[in-house]
């Protein structure tokens, strides 16, 4: 009953007239960005969080209205999936498989009005499994020590990399470059100096919010001046008919089983770390593919196989937050630029985060609530508007999306150095997506980097440099064991399975 | 061939990484482990991923042809003179050259990519400055 309570706390905190104008705000703002071509949501909060940050909102109104950027994303990543076939973001892909050819079939507007209550479904229900299961991790996160942290974060690392790539040494090249990049900077312990070559810019460190977005916004508009001129990308919504706007009662009735599994297998995706909401929308998909796709209709325009995905990548979404919340650790992209929003707002999540700051965390539980329904309610009789804005040329878009860029990170500190390192991030990451190297091993490096450093060291401290310390109690050997096998199981036995997931050619928005 | 040329520069980045690393100066006070070991822990972690980049290559990903591999670099060049030209222009002026750049090479018509770098720069200030209240570069203008 404590955690109804606490939620009802939470209410009370989201449902002032502020925070409820925000919310819709970022719901409306979220779906277009969701919808824009390249846009999705880990970029799109990526531009936002520096803004967010500058206005110098509150932290609960600045997370309100990042999160409802999120989950509105999430929402708009479908439009254009179902339209054009073109998936606005990865976990978006398996919608085109269904989503497409229904619009083809001349029912869009069936298409996305019900893909809209899947989605609303999966994100709802995995919000209460968040609800439920956050507490419980937070009183197990309670024992954790130095040692177990340092192993935690290591997991964290083994199964990012290990699960959601194809090639496991890129992934561990790109969790060592970040890892390495928040070296740079004085030493949090000894106060000396680290990597800075006596720049004095660098003496803070880099800033993780320059190198998120330059590795994730930046890096788009050079994937864009690359592809110019070719049709990738750029698409033509002219020719389709919306038709009705509410999906038959007899459609909704015959995708509700598929609904409820395809939540339930996309909020386990979505909690186990490194898996995230292509992994969701992947399984719930190929799994309801197995069960209900009898007369081989899958992928020619059934109504299952869309919202399959679409509840699987929503309650993925939501069950992603729970370890992000409750251990501090995020299993994908979306959640990494979550997790660097908090830290921007000097919120440190973990276990203590439920006990110190029980507002923030309801708070946001509760305008994640809120951010659902208007989602719904918004969709449904405005997806017409949202469908033109997918007709706004990358040609136009993209310029403004470098600039806000710039004037976003400009605005933190006013310096030019700041835009160059950004604007050195935007190349790395254009080229390492060229590689197929993941760009979220690198970002978690970065944002956690200076974290593992010192639980290493402060349990080397607690058992005076006795290296043994970090293998000593049960709970680390078996942080250990699942990091170990998390990254190595993969390697021999997910070749199979992994290699079944599409291929994108760095796609648009990294999850 | 490109994942050989990563590999190898993810060796030579370990090697002078590990070196810095060995520099880095310690002060009196100092915990068991010190500045050092956990970023020669990194190194030997790129170190190692790299080695194995070398050694078990990915297939070639397409390269552009290397016209816009010179336009990528241009327009890296803009973004950098960007950056310069902020403080002593002031915003408006050198978001709208940068931006009509940009939205030029991206294939807008070049009368056009004008009218939308001024576009964008002129709603950006009204929207980030004038209704939000963020503070931008302030040029010889004031705006």
């Amino acid at each position: 009953m404590d955690t109804l309570n606490a939620l009802a706390h939470g209410f009370s905190i989201a449902l002032t007239f502020q925070n409820l104008g925000l919310a819709l705000i970022g719901c409306f703002l979220g779906t277009i960005i969701g919808a824009l071509p390249g846009l999705g949501p880990s970029n799109g909060v990526a531009i936002l969080i520096p803004l967010a940050f500058t206005l110098g909102l509150p932290a609960t109104p600045a997370l309100i209205l990042l999160t409802s950027v999120y989950y509105g994303a999430m929402y708009g990543g479908r439009i254009s999936s179902i339209l054009l076939n073109i998936p606005g973001d990865e976990p978006a892909l398996m919608t085109t498989l269904d989503g497409y050819p229904m619009a083809k079939k001349g029912m869009a507007g069936e298409a996305l009005a019900l893909s809209g209550i899947a989605s609303f479904v999966g994100a709802f229900f995995a919000t209460w499994g968040l609800v439920f299961l956050a507490p419980q991790l937070v009183k197990v996160a309670l024992l954790f020590g130095p040692a177990e942290y340092f192993a935690l974060f290591a997991l964290a690392f083994a199964t990012l990399g290990g699960i959601a790539s194809r090639n496991q040494a890129k992934a561990a090249l790109a969790a060592g470059l970040g890892l390495g990049i928040a070296m740079i900077g004085v030493d949090g312990q000894t106060g000396v100096p680290r990597f800075t070559f006596g720049e004095v810019h660098l003496y803070d460190g880099i800033d993780f919010l320059v190198a998120i977005v330059g590795l994730f916004a930046l890096s788009e508009v050079f994937i864009f001046l690359e592809h110019r001129g070719t049709t990738k990308a750029t698409g033509d919504a002219s020719g389709i008919k919306l038709g009705r706007l509410t999906p038959p009662l007899s459609m909704l009735k015959q995708t509700a089983p598929t609904m409820a599994r395809s939540t339930v297998l996309g909020f386990i995706a979505g909690v186990l770390p490194g898996a995230g909401a292509s992994l969701g929308s992947f399984i719930a998909y190929s799994v309801e593919k197995r069960l209900v796709d009898k007369n081989k209709t899958f992928g020619t325009g059934d109504p299952r196989g869309l919202a399959a995905p679409e509840a699987g990548n929503n309650a993925a979404a939501g069950g992603a937050l729970v370890p992000m919340l409750a251990l501090g650790v995020p299993g994908s992209g979306t959640t990494a630029v979550l997790l660097a929003m908090l830290l921007a707002l000097n919120i440190t999540p973990g276990p203590l985060l439920f006990t110190n700051n029980p507002d923030v965390v309801w708070g946001l539980i509760a305008a994640l609530f809120i951010g659902n329904v208007m989602l719904l309610i918004m969709n449904i009789p405005m997806v017409g508007l949202f469908v033109r804005v997918l007709l706004v040329p990358p040609r136009y878009l993209m310029p403004a999306v470098a600039m806000i860029s710039f004037v976003g990170i400009y605005g933190i500190s006013g310096s030019t150095f700041d835009l160059m390192v950004m604007v050195g991030f935007g190349v790395l990451g254009w080229l390492l997506r060229k590689l197929e190297v993941p760009l979220v091993p690198v970002i978690l490096g970065v944002l956690l980097g200076n974290q593992m450093e010192a639980n290493m060291r402060r349990a080397m401290t607690i058992s005076d440099g006795e290296w043994s310390a970090l293998f000593a109690s049960p709970l680390s050997i078996g942080l250990w064991l699942f990091a170990f096998f998390g990254f190595i199981l993969p390697i021999i036995a997910g070749r199979f399975f992994r290699s079944k997931l599409p291929r994108t050619d760095s796609e648009a928005d990294p999850d | 061939m490109s994942d050989r040329i990563l590999g190898g520069l993810g060796l030579l980045l370990t090697v002078f990484f590990i070196w810095q690393a060995t520099l880095i100066k310690e002060s009196f006070i100092s915990d068991p482990v010190g500045p050092k070991v956990f970023p020669i822990i990194i190194g030997v972690l790129v170190g190692l991923s790299s080695l194995a980049i070398f050694l078990k290559p990915d297939e070639e990903p397409e390269w552009p042809e290397f016209s816009r591999l010179f336009e990528v670099g241009l327009t890296i060049a803009v973004m950098i003179a960007y950056a310069y030209a902020l403080p002593t222009a002031g915003f408006v002026v050198s978001t709208a050259v940068a931006a009509a750049y940009l939205s030029w090479r991206l294939g807008t018509p070049p009368l056009k990519a004008v009218m939308a770098g001024a576009a964008i720069a002129i709603g950006i200030y009204v929207i980030f400055h004038l209704i939000l209240g963020l503070s931008l570069a302030r040029g010889p203008w004031g705006f």
